[in-house]
């Protein structure tokens, strides 16, 4: 193609005003969008968290009535798993990254992409709507036959689930294509980023497991439309077949939701140790296990439904599998800092925590898996917490820390590195004093989605309750600390953490519209430290 | 306090749990020293190889080593075969009722409890069990799913509309343990609690000989008060003026009530029976139109209880 | 046969060639494909747990269904998967025109596949064989009859939608004919209409026998 004029600068500038955005097909500027939209969903789900949070400050009506509460953990529920940590590392970051470390121009498809992010506007705009037309009450994981009571917004809510679940295929299958036929010449599968690995297994969750998601959203709305009777008990359906198919989707989506923060993790533990990855192998195909056993695992959610007790002990004894490769994961991140040149900046911060909190949402996990324990842990608040040590403290932790180490190639600015520091402190110390309360109420026996509970338990609400004020204050910090850095003029230089990857070796901050001026060819591999400068 | 009860676990009452909490335990120190070395290493690790100058490079570039990683795939591979095991056979023990279990009958319903022995033919809404005796409860909804936990029993089971799921014990001391809803069931999920007291066998028979005529030595009014718990009307009704999910019974007696179709009706002995049986006609203004009917569910001689209670409650 | 006013398609210019096109979006369109029939698979195994659950319904409600009907609406897509593929060959050897009579040809088929099926469902809706609440069927002694019919509905109306794609890509087809000429490297929208329409049949090649046959 003949180059153009703006093809040479800053994809920020090539062209203005807001229509120049919304039909742009360029990779990094629908990652940016992505970026925002998930950002604003974040806070969303985060003051909903917050709200009933403190209401739970005691056992009995604080300020939000019992509707008010169950719907509110269900509209944090959806938010949070639907729209934000689903989409959200691979939306903004892997949008935004994956062609620059690849060394590609672009997605193998722009306008699909473009497509993604308009259905998962159209998704989040239907959950608006849910938000209008009443009260979501049935849990983001939508059981049967409680979600089957016609109620509006549980109908807006399961089609909003359907268009999000659409976008994330497209997203995946852009993502697999593209890593497999737009990599830069010498950019083999084994010089690829471990983000690159992560983001690969995760598409290949999103393009196989979601269609099952969408079918039986689609069987619930008919459900709830023409009660048909498959789900339902009272017209002689099963609602455990419902359940069947909803894990089917959503342990897969634990991983899809998880194995993208394992993949920033391993970037940001190389990078700030200038040290070769441990294991660089292993990692790389410790996700894709990860996904092949993901898919084999989701009657572990069903030990108390009624399930054959065969079957129980099938999925508990392929369980335990997924732990051996999330346990190597952690011992090579480890093993990785070990005579390095360690240099603690705010992304490096954040890569630490996922490694910290990574651990305890592993180990948690673990005990899950045993069959006699589980039955006692089940639908308590240590599966809450077990959950949001992954979801939150690996993913969204994993996600920030993402954020703050490629701003300054998305944005051309540094943020204060100082604010930056102490944000990412307080974060860690907000979320470990919401979450481990919560482990030790949940195995004294508190069920979780409880507006009202034993007062035995009031101790650990209010300390959660402590710890989310200061997680919401380090989050805000963060928020405003890299928001301000954009008052400034463009100071970040092309490579300010000394990376080997292509985005930061070859593509200038901020790239240009297609990413590299000529084609880049690689000549080592991610995290080839010892030969810098050579 | 009670020895059996510890940081992480409630107190010990079946014979589940003795072997739950020493899997939990087990896990949790293997667990503990896990996590203890991967911080103290990781801790060490940033402090001693922190980069001083900016230039620095990494002292060592180590990117495989077979002994180790050997190491650290084969040990937790061992440790979670043996968990599976000692969970598998914890389980499977769990599910397997002896052939001499006592069986009562559960039906969850939104948002009570209720509870039915069929050979002995008394109901109740607290489950009352004699000590050391197995007891398979064979439990089944009438809505939606509901889960019943017995957290010093260290046991649980969905309760499922359409199909019944049954759940075996042995309680080893007696006492009243907490009962709970784990599964969400709607607006007054987290209200959905009953107990369970375990009684001497002596104590079982005479609470079985009461329960049989639970209105025998008793007003109307306060067999309707029995049966006002019993059958799960206080889950949405107070008894003391406050509004809950449908209109408190206190002081509704002989007065003229809004209805929602802008009609008024006056709260006399057939508007109650007939709220009961056909609660969906005449809804209070203010409320919605969720109780389930319990036509069939009452006999005469209650629903006369209940209205003398609602009447007894000025 | 090929006009020359027809232009050469362009590459997009994030690709390197027109190889490196054809195969990122021939890729693109299998595992689009096999999201699809990971989406169908999910709804026969829903099927097959309902034809398990409720034998006696399957037993008594398939007799409602006409198989001849049925087999009558395999012919109808396996042909035109067959013109499909000729189709596509035909493109690769820049027989615009043939392309074009097989293009309509397969949707003459298509269109003979609704006009059965819309026959079919006019049968039900007659009889009342309708879904869940709707369903007053006469004479049915099983109490889930509902449940097939349920089913039948949803199963073929999720089928029918992607006829009714599959029809859109074969028109997308007869339009781009017109303007650009098919070559040995560039055929990719007939391809991907004729691997569209196999995952068609393919469905319906399990949903035929489920419904029709089996019970």
């Amino acid at each position: 193609m003949t180059a153009h004029v703006h093809d040479n600068i800053n994809y920020l500038k090539t062209s203005k005003g807001l229509k120049s955005w919304l039909t742009t097909v360029d990779h990094k500027r629908i990652g940016l969008m992505y970026l925002a939209s998930i950002l604003v969903f974040f806070i969303t789900g985060g003051l909903y968290a917050l709200l009933f949070r403190l209401e739970l400050w005691t056992p009995n009506k604080d300020f939000l009535s019992v509707d008010q509460y169950n719907n509110f953990f269900t509209m944090h529920g959806v938010i949070m798993v639907f729209l934000v940590v689903v989409p959200g590392i691979p939306g903004a970051l892997g949008n935004f990254v994956l062609p620059l470390q690849i060394g590609a121009k672009d997605l193998a498809f722009p306008k699909l992409n473009l497509t993604s992010l308009y259905l998962y506007w159209l998704g989040a705009i239907l959950a608006v709507i849910s938000l209008l037309a009443g009260h979501a009450d049935s849990g983001w994981t939508f059981y049967a036959p409680y979600s089957l009571s016609k109620n509006p917004a549980v109908m807006w809510m399961l089609t909003a689930a359907f268009l999000l679940g659409f976008s994330s295929i497209l997203t995946g299958l852009n993502f697999i294509v593209t890593i497999h036929k737009m990599r830069a010449p010498g950019m083999t599968w084994f010089r690829m980023p471990l983000f690159i690995w992560a983001l690969y297994a995760t598409a290949i969750m999103q393009v196989f497991a979601t269609p099952v998601l969408g079918i039986t959203l689609i069987l619930m709305l008919v459900e709830n439309f023409f009660h048909i009777g498959i789900f339902d008990p009272a017209l002689g359906g099963d609602p455990i077949l419902m359940q069947h198919f909803f894990w089917f989707y959503s342990h897969p989506a634990v991983y899809i939701i998880v194995v993208p923060a394992f993949g920033i993790a391993s970037e940001l533990i190389a990078t700030f140790s200038k040290k070769e990855i441990f294991g660089y192998k292993f990692i790389a195909f410790s996700s894709v296990a990860i996904t092949v056993i993901g898919f084999l695992v989701w009657g572990h959610h069903m030990f108390v439904a009624g399930q054959s007790e065969v079957a129980d002990t099938i999925f508990s004894f392929l369980t335990f599998f997924t732990a051996i490769p999330s346990a190597i994961k952690v011992f090579n991140w480890t093993t990785t800092l070990y005579k390095g040149s360690i240099e603690l900046r705010t992304p490096m911060l954040y890569g630490l925590q996922v490694l910290f909190n990574f651990t305890i949402g592993g180990l948690t996990g673990i005990i899950l898996a045993i069959l006699s324990v589980d039955i006692h842990l089940h639908d308590t608040y240590f599966v809450v917490s077990h959950f949001h040590y992954v979801a939150m403290g690996t993913t969204m932790i994993a996600f920030i820390g993402g954020i703050h180490y490629w701003w300054p190639k998305m944005t051309g600015r540094m943020y204060n590195e100082v604010v930056g520091k102490f944000a990412s402190l307080l974060v860690f110390v907000g979320f470990n004093t919401v979450f481990f309360p919560q482990l030790i109420m949940g195995s004294q026996g508190s069920p979780r989605r409880y507006y009202h509970y034993l007062p035995d338990f009031q101790i650990f609400h209010q300390i959660s309750t402590i710890g989310i004020i200061i997680l919401a204050v380090g989050l805000f910090t963060a928020l405003i600390n890299l928001l301000m850095s954009l008052r400034r003029a463009p100071d970040a230089p092309q490579n300010p953490w000394g990376a080997r990857t292509l985005e930061w070796e070859f593509a200038e901050t901020p790239p240009v519209l297609f990413n590299f001026k000529e084609t880049p060819v690689v000549t080592h591999g991610p995290y080839e430290f010892a030969k810098e400068g050579a | 306090m009670d020895t059996t009860k510890s940081v992480w676990l409630p107190e010990q009452a079946s014979t589940f749990a003795n072997s739950v909490d020493w899997a939990f335990n087990l896990y949790l120190w293997i667990s503990v020293a896990f996590f203890a070395i991967i911080v103290v290493l990781i801790a060490y690790f940033v402090v001693k190889y922190a980069r001083k100058r900016p230039d620095q490079l990494a002292t060592a570039q180590i990117v495989h080593n077979t002994f180790l990683e050997t190491t650290w795939t084969a040990i937790p591979l061992i440790i979670v075969m043996a968990l599976f095991v000692v969970g598998m056979k914890g389980y499977w023990n769990m599910r397997v009722a002896p052939s001499n279990a006592m069986q009562v009958d559960v039906t969850g319903r939104k948002w009570a409890w209720s509870f039915d022995y069929p050979k002995e033919g008394v109901s109740t809404d607290t489950l009352v069990v004699p000590v050391h005796q197995p007891v398979r409860l064979r439990m089944t909804s009438t809505d939606v799913i509901h889960s019943f936990f017995i957290p010093a029993f260290r046991t649980k089971a969905d309760v499922i509309p359409g199909r019944y799921h049954s759940l075996w014990f042995e309680a080893t001391k007696t006492g009243v343990f907490q009962v709970f809803c784990t599964q969400y069931c709607g607006t007054n999920h987290s209200y959905m609690w009953t107990a369970v007291k375990v009684v001497t066998p002596d104590e079982f028979q005479a609470w079985v000989a009461a329960a049989a005529d639970p209105s025998k030595g008793k007003t109307p009014a306060e067999f309707g008060e029995i049966l006002y718990s019993q059958k799960g009307c206080v889950a949405c009704h107070t008894v003391d003026g406050s509004t809950g999910i449908g209109p408190t019974w206190k002081g509704i007696w002989g007065i003229s009530v809004p209805l929602e179709d802008g009609r008024s009706v006056t709260v006399d002995e057939a508007y109650v029976k007939k709220s009961m049986n056909e609660p969906a006609t005449d809804v209070v203004k203010g409320f919605q139109p969720i109780m389930p009917p319990f036509q069939g569910v009452l006999s005469d001689k209650e629903e006369d209880a209940l209205v003398a209670y609602i009447q007894s409650l000025k | 046969m090929a006009s020359t006013t027809l232009q050469e398609h362009e590459v997009a210019h994030h690709f390197d060639d027109l190889e490196q096109e054809f195969e990122s979006q021939k890729f693109g369109m299998w595992l689009f494909m096999a999201s699809e029939i990971m989406m169908f698979g999910a709804l026969l195994v829903g099927g097959l747990f309902l034809l398990y659950l409720h034998p006696d319904a399957f037993a008594e409600s398939r007799p409602h269904l006409d198989w001849r009907l049925g087999a009558l609406n395999t012919f109808f897509l396996l042909t035109g998967g067959f013109t499909m593929a000729r189709a596509a060959g035909f493109a690769q050897q820049r027989e615009q025109g043939k392309v074009r009579t097989n293009l309509i040809l397969s949707l003459l088929l298509a269109c003979g596949f609704l006009v059965v099926k819309t026959i079919e469902y006019k049968a039900k809706f007659h009889h009342g064989l309708l879904p869940g609440h709707a369903f007053h069927g006469e004479g049915f002694t099983s109490l889930h009859a509902h449940i097939f019919f349920g089913y039948y509905f949803v199963a073929t109306g999720l089928h029918a939608l992607h006829v009714l794609i599959g029809m859109g890509l074969m028109i997308w087809c007869l339009k781009v004919s017109k303007r650009v000429q098919f070559t040995r490297d560039y055929y990719t929208p007939v391809e991907f209409a004729g691997m569209y329409w196999a995952l068609v049949d393919l469905v319906w090649v399990f949903l035929f026998p489920l419904l029709y046959l089996v019970g």
